[in-house]
Order: C-alpha cells, then sequence, then structure tokens
C-alpha cells in the first residue's frame, strides 16, 4: 500500500510538536526526558520517510544511530537526573536555578 | 635712575619665591629674607625717591617699561613702571611700615606654625601692593590688587585649623570681589571709550573724549569707586574688615591698616582727573566716606573685641580720607593716609604684645591696669592714640586731620554742614580710641595672667618687638610736621610735593583761621577724651547702666552689629542663594550628564530578567529562535 510521504512527514512533525511542548511544560525532569524521547523518535520517522522517498538504507541507518544515541543520551539523563535529586531532594526542574543572574 | 625702578617690586617677590619653595628653613634665614628684601626695596626707594625730590627728572616722572605683555587685536598692554610723588609716597610707606612690621613679626610669629609661610604671604603682598602703586597702566593696577586680595585672604585665614578663620578670610574674598567685579567694569568702560589703559594718557585723553559730567565718565567713575569701596571697606561692603580681624595681628597691622585698604584711596587719587570730570561721583565719594566714618564711629564706641574697636576705626579713618577726596583735598587725604599708616599700625602693633602676653585676650573688659606690666606700650599706644585723636604733643596737635578738616570747610565743594559731620566723627574717634586706652591700660586690673606662659617664656617684651613699635609711634607722633610747616611757616612742602600729581587748586586761609579751627578741632577731641575718661576710669558702672535701659541697650546692640549690614546681607543674599543652591542641587545639567549611566542600568535591568536559570525557560529560548530561523528560511 502507498502511504504518501507527506502523511509520514506530518506525523513526524506532529510527534516532535508534542515532544517539544512535554519539555518545555513538564516540571518533572523525568517526564521531560521522556518528551525528548518523542523528539528523538520522530526525528527518526522522518528519516525513515525519507529513506523511503529515496528507496535508499541511508534512512535506516540513520535511525540505528538515533536508537544508540538516544539509549546512551537516557544513560547520561538519568545519572544527571540521580545527581539532581541529590542535591534538591525533588525532581522539578525549576528547583535548580543557582545560575540565576 | 629709571632702571631701577623694577628691583622695587622684584625684591620682595624674590624673598616670596624662595620661602615658598624652600621646604624647611630655620627662623633666622625665614625672617632675614622675609624682612630683609622688603627692606631692600625700601632702600632703592629712598634712594629713587631722594633723587625725585633732589633733582626732579623732566615731568617729575621716573618709568621704566620692563616688557610688552599683551597685545590683541586693538589692546597692549606693557608691563611698566612709572613712580611720580604720590607712588614715591605709597611705596616709602609700604615698603618702611612692611619692614618694621616683619622685623616685629619675627618675635610674634616665633611661637605659630608655619613661620615660613607667613614671611612667604607677607613678601607677596608686599610684592603685589607695590605692583599696585607702581604700575603705569590700570591691567598692571589691576593684578597688583587681585594679588593683595589673595594674600589678604590667604593671610587672614593663616591659621586655617580653625573654620571661623577659614570663613572669615572667604568673606573678606567674596565682599570685595563684588568690588573687583565693578572694577574691572569700569575699566572695560574706560577701554572701550578712551582705546588705552595707560594711566598718563587716559587721564589726558578723558576731558577730550567725555565732556564734564558725561554719563560714561559718571559711569566709569561710578566703578572705580565702587572696587575702592570694596578695597577699602567703605560702605557698603565694609563687612569684611571687623571679622577680618581673626588674622595674626602683624597682618592685620600691615594689610588692614597701613596699605591694602588704601588700595582704594590710591586709585582714586590716581585717577582724580577722571573723577574731576564727573562731579556726582565725586559727591558720591565724598557720601560713602562720611557715611563710613559715622556708622563706624559709632560702631566703635560698642565693641568689646580689642581688634575690632582698631578695625572699626580704620574704617572710619579710611572714611575721613574718601570724604576729603570727595571735596577735592587730595593732598590732605594722602597726607592723613601716611600718618594712620603710621599710628595705626603702632596701636596693631602694641595690641599684639598684649594678645601674645595674655594668652589672646580679645576682651578689654577683661584687661585692665596693663600699664604697669606693659609700661613701654603703653607709652606708645598713648602717643598713637593721641595723634589718632588728632591732639599729637610732638608736632603741637598739628595733625593730617586738621588738613582735612580745613579742606572739608573751605574747598567749593565743602561747606560748614559737612564740617560739623567731621567734628562729631572727630569727637567719636577722641572717644573711643581714648576709651580703649583707658579700659585696658588704666582702672584695676582685671584678669590675672600667667607670665611664664609657652608663648613667651621669659615674659619679657622682645626688643625685636619693641624697637619697630616705637619707631612707628614716633614717626606717627611726628607725622604732623608738614602741616605745623604749613600753618605756622607758610612752608608748603610735603602739600607742593604732591600736588605735581593731584588735581588739586591749593586754598588759601590766614594764620588766624587755620588757628582757630585748631583750636576748635583739639577742643572737640579733648572733650572726646574727657568723656572717655569720666565714664570709663571714675564711674565705670554708669557706662553698664546707660545701656541698661531698654532703648539704649537695642541701640548699643545695633551699633555693636555694625549697623545691622551683617544682618541684612544674610538675609538678602547669603539665604537665597544656599536655597538656590540646595534646590538647585539636581537640576537640568546633572540629569543630562547623568542619563547615560541610568540608561545603561535600565538595559541591565532589563536584560537581566532573562537570566533565569531555569532549564525550560532556556529550553524554550532555543526552540523559539529555531522556529523562528526556519520559518524565515522556508519563507524567505
Amino acid at each position: 500500500m502507498n502511504v504518501p510521504v507527506s502523511h509520514v512527514l506530518l506525523l513526524a512533525v506532529a510527534l516532535m510538536g508534542i515532544g517539544l511542548m512535554g519539555v518545555l511544560v513538564r516540571r518533572n525532569v523525568l517526564f521531560m526526558l521522556m518528551s525528548v524521547e518523542i523528539m528523538v523518535n520522530a526525528a527518526g520517522l522522518a528519516f525513515i520517510a525519507a529513506g523511503a522517498l529515496w528507496r535508499r538504507a541511508d534512512g535506516q541507518v540513520m535511525f540505528l544511530f538515533l536508537l544508540a544515541m538516544a539509549a546512551a543520551e537516557v544513560a547520561v539523563g538519568l545519572a544527571v537526573v540521580l545527581l539532581l535529586y541529590r542535591r534538591e531532594r525533588t525532581l522539578d526542574a525549576d528547583a535548580a536555578d543557582q545560575m540565576r543572574g | 635712575m629709571d632702571s631701577w625702578l623694577w628691583l622695587i617690586p622684584a625684591l620682595p617677590l624674590a624673598g616670596f619665591l624662595v620661602l615658598a619653595l624652600v621646604r624647611t628653613m630655620p627662623h633666622r634665614a625665614a625672617g632675614v629674607i622675609g624682612a630683609g628684601t622688603v627692606g631692600a626695596s625700601g632702600a632703592v626707594a629712598a634712594a629713587i625717591a631722594w633723587r625725585l625730590v633732589a633733582c626732579p627728572p623732566p615731568e617729575g616722572v621716573y618709568a621704566q617699561t620692563l616688557w610688552h605683555w599683551l597685545g590683541t587685536a586693538g589692546f597692549d598692554a606693557t608691563i611698566g613702571l612709572h613712580l611720580d610723588a604720590l607712588s614715591a609716597v605709597f611705596v616709602l610707606v609700604v615698603t618702611a611700615v612692611g619692614f618694621a612690621i616683619l622685623l616685629y613679626s619675627v618675635r610674634f610669629m616665633a611661637a605659630s606654625e608655619g613661620f615660613g609661610r607667613f614671611f612667604a604671604y607677607m613678601d607677596l603682598f608686599v610684592a603685589s601692593m607695590l605692583v599696585l602703586v607702581l604700575a603705569d597702566n590700570l591691567l598692571l593696577l589691576y593684578l597688583g590688587w587681585e594679588g593683595v586680595g589673595l594674600c589678604s585672604y590667604l593671610l587672614i585665614g593663616f591659621w586655617y585649623a580653625d573654620p571661623t578663620n577659614g570663613r572669615a578670610a572667604r568673606k573678606a574674598f567674596l565682599v570685595t570681589r563684588v568690588g573687583d567685579a565693578a572694577l574691572v567694569i569700569g575699566l572695560l568702560i574706560l577701554w572701550r571709550h578712551l582705546g588705552t589703559l595707560q594711566i598718563t594718557e587716559l587721564l589726558t585723553k578723558a576731558p577730550h573724549v567725555w565732556a564734564a559730567g558725561s554719563g560714561l565718565a559718571t559711569a566709569a567713575a561710578l566703578l572705580l569707586l565702587a572696587g575702592a569701596v570694596g578695597k577699602s571697606a567703605q560702605l557698603p561692603l565694609q563687612t569684611w574688615l571687623p571679622d577680618a580681624m581673626a588674622g595674626p595681628t602683624p597682618v592685620s597691622a600691615l594689610i588692614h591698616a597701613a596699605t591694602m585698604v588704601t588700595a582704594g584711596v590710591y586709585l582714586i587719587a590716581r585717577t582724580g582727573a577722571l573723577f574731576a570730570l564727573a562731579p556726582v561721583a565725586q559727591a558720591a565719594v565724598m557720601a560713602v566716606g562720611l557715611a563710613t566714618l559715622l556708622l563706624a564711629g559709632f560702631s566703635a564706641m560698642t565693641q568689646r573685641d580689642i581688634k575690632r574697636i582698631l578695625a572699626y576705626s580704620t574704617m572710619s579713618q579710611i572714611g575721613f580720607m574718601f570724604l576729603a577726596m570727595g571735596v577735592g583735598g587730595w593732598t590732605a587725604a594722602i597726607y592723613h593716609f601716611v600718618t594712620h599708616a603710621l599710628f595705626k599700625s603702632a596701636l596693631f602693633l602694641g595690641v599684639g604684645v598684649i594678645l601674645l602676653h595674655l594668652n589672646d585676650e580679645h576682651d578689654i573688659f577683661r584687661m585692665g591696669g596693663l600699664r604697669k606690666r606693659f609700661p613701654a606700650t603703653f607709652l606708645a599706644m598713648l602717643m598713637a592714640t593721641l595723634v589718632l585723636a588728632a591732639m599729637p604733643p610732638l608736632t603741637l596737635t598739628f595733625s593730617s586731620k586738621d588738613a582735612i578738616l580745613r579742606q572739608v570747610l573751605l574747598s567749593p565743594r565743602g561747606g560748614v554742614g559737612l564740617w560739623l559731620a567731621a567734628m562729631l566723627g572727630v569727637l567719636l574717634t577722641s572717644a573711643y580710641s581714648f576709651r580703649l586706652l583707658f579700659v585696658v591700660f588704666l582702672g584695676p586690673q582685671r584678669t590675672r595672667f600667667d607670665v611664664a606662659h609657652h608663648r613667651v617664656p621669659s615674659g619679657r617684651v622682645s626688643w625685636l618687638m619693641r624697637l619697630p613699635l616705637a619707631v612707628l609711634a614716633l614717626a606717627g607722633g611726628l607725622a604732623g610736621i608738614a602741616e605745623l610747616l604749613r600753618v605756622l611757616f607758610g612752608v608748603e612742602g610735603f602739600y607742593a610735593f604732591l600736588r605735581q600729581t593731584l588735581p588739586e587748586a591749593p586754598i588759601v586761609s590766614t594764620l588766624r583761621e587755620n588757628l582757630q579751627q585748631q583750636a576748635i578741632s583739639v577742643g572737640v577731641s579733648l572733650a572726646g577724651a574727657v568723656a572717655a575718661y569720666w565714664l570709663y576710669v571714675r564711674r565705670p558702672a554708669l557706662a553698664g547702666r546707660m545701656v541698661q535701659a531698654p532703648a539704649a541697650a537695642a541701640v548699643h546692640r545695633f551699633w555693636q552689629a555694625g549697623w545691622g549690614f551683617d544682618w541684612l546681607y544674610e538675609r538678602l543674599f547669603v539665604r537665597p542663594y544656599d536655597w538656590i543652591a540646595k534646590t538647585n542641587a539636581r537640576d537640568v545639567v546633572d540629569w543630562l550628564v547623568e542619563s547615560p549611566a541610568r540608561l545603561a542600568m535600565g538595559l541591565y535591568r532589563l536584560l537581566r530578567r532573562t537570566q533565569t536559570g531555569r532549564l525550560r525557560w532556556y529550553a524554550m529560548g532555543v526552540a523559539t529562535g529555531a522556529i523562528v530561523l526556519i520559518a524565515l528560511m522556508v519563507w524567505l
């Protein structure tokens, strides 16, 4: 079956938007990380769509890179969340505002 | 002889430079340089004056142009010196009296800090005064004028640690400044319309350019008078002189009795031809002199501070000089200047002896009976007081005041009314001077004073102080000799010498008239002295009771406060100015200057609010920026 590329890209954009909103609106850092994951996946979807459009494997390869990067990022991110929790005893992102000018 | 003129002001100026630039100098050296340069200058002046009299040069003038000072479009000024009869008299008085006072100061200022500084300032003063009287153009005269004003400020506030002295110095400077401003405007008018400030040229040109009594001539003369009024502490700019007594006594003697305050007299005498051209201005001179004479006389009667009595006395005597000039008695005024310089400085030096030994007690009612303790000083001050009261015994009571009184009575501009007012002045003069003498030297001793006192360890009056005092008192006592010679022997001598440069027509009067006039004035003076004796020695309590009646007390307070001028000026000028200064403290200019700073501060505050430290805020910033950029890329 033929799914038009534009639909896939639109889905990717929508997912990206949802993820961005999630990052900006949610205060809990874990949920912010989840939203970031959504954004990463949206980007990956865009790559897949492009690969399908041009009938090349590059899109798929890029998605593999993205998955690996997301895994690494989660590892580091969760380590930072742990440190934040130790300092501030809370998971509220706004609690870490010591760099305020 | 011409080429030696420059030495007269240059020697004290050199003394000033050495004393100012060499940091620490032993007292002896400072005294030698300080007094010695003035003495040397006096010697040169005496030699030149001798030549002036013995074999007079053409036109009776020694002139020396030193260098071309400034020249712009249409205006040239040189540093030029000009010595004629008038200048010679002033130069001799300034250097001789200055030398005597500086000798005295060596001992007087010995315990004070800033010994070298004192002599430096005094030398600068003498140099400026000499420049003033030797100047051949009004601009150079003004330079000397400002110089003496500066030194007066420096010397009144000499003991700067006490803020009162600083205030007195500032007051003196500001009040005379008002006069100086008027003087400058007068100089500008003179230059604008006569094209020159060279004195001889100016005076010969003026009658050709301006008609007698013209508005411009009157304006210029009145402005010059205003300058003289400021410097000579006459009405209405007289308020600074009593407060100026805050300075050391030698300063009061030299600057505020003998020389600087007579600079006004010199200016008017020098530009006498101009005043002759403007009768209104000359009448103003007379009015100012008369008013000051009487006002100061009344005030002097009520003062308790010994130096303030002498300050008001100086004011009054200069009023006599102005009165004389106003009625056309130029030579009489200058003669009185010479006599006054001698006896007034003698009085001040005597007062200085007392102050030094009584640890600065100024109130005469806390002194008394000092005749036994300071017999020599008493004698000197007695002689000086007799001269002040126009009864000098050594010259058979002939004195310069007789010359003035004769002018006032007989001159075409004078008259009996003025003469009577002047007689009142003579009465007052005698009364307050003998009041001072009697209260201080006779009567019971009212204060114990300590002989072994840190300022004068030996308790004895040094010869360095006695000698100048004695010489000045004696010279003052003999000063009436010119009048004696004139009346008894018809020898015009001094008067004729001065008439070479002053626009005066000699007044003829018979021996009988002169002696009558003499008798009246001596009688009046004696009456004043007797009244003072009776009131202050015989019945001292009566004087106290007299001023207790409410009306009398009010009048007494009024006179003591100098007829309310300080009160008036405080309310008329000082307070409004302070109010304006305070109100305008944050004015438009301040706003303009501060606005860049305030703008920067405002911007800073705005930008600071973007640094919240919150992660989500920064994330939003990145996202917004990215969206804007992409949109731009897509649609442009």
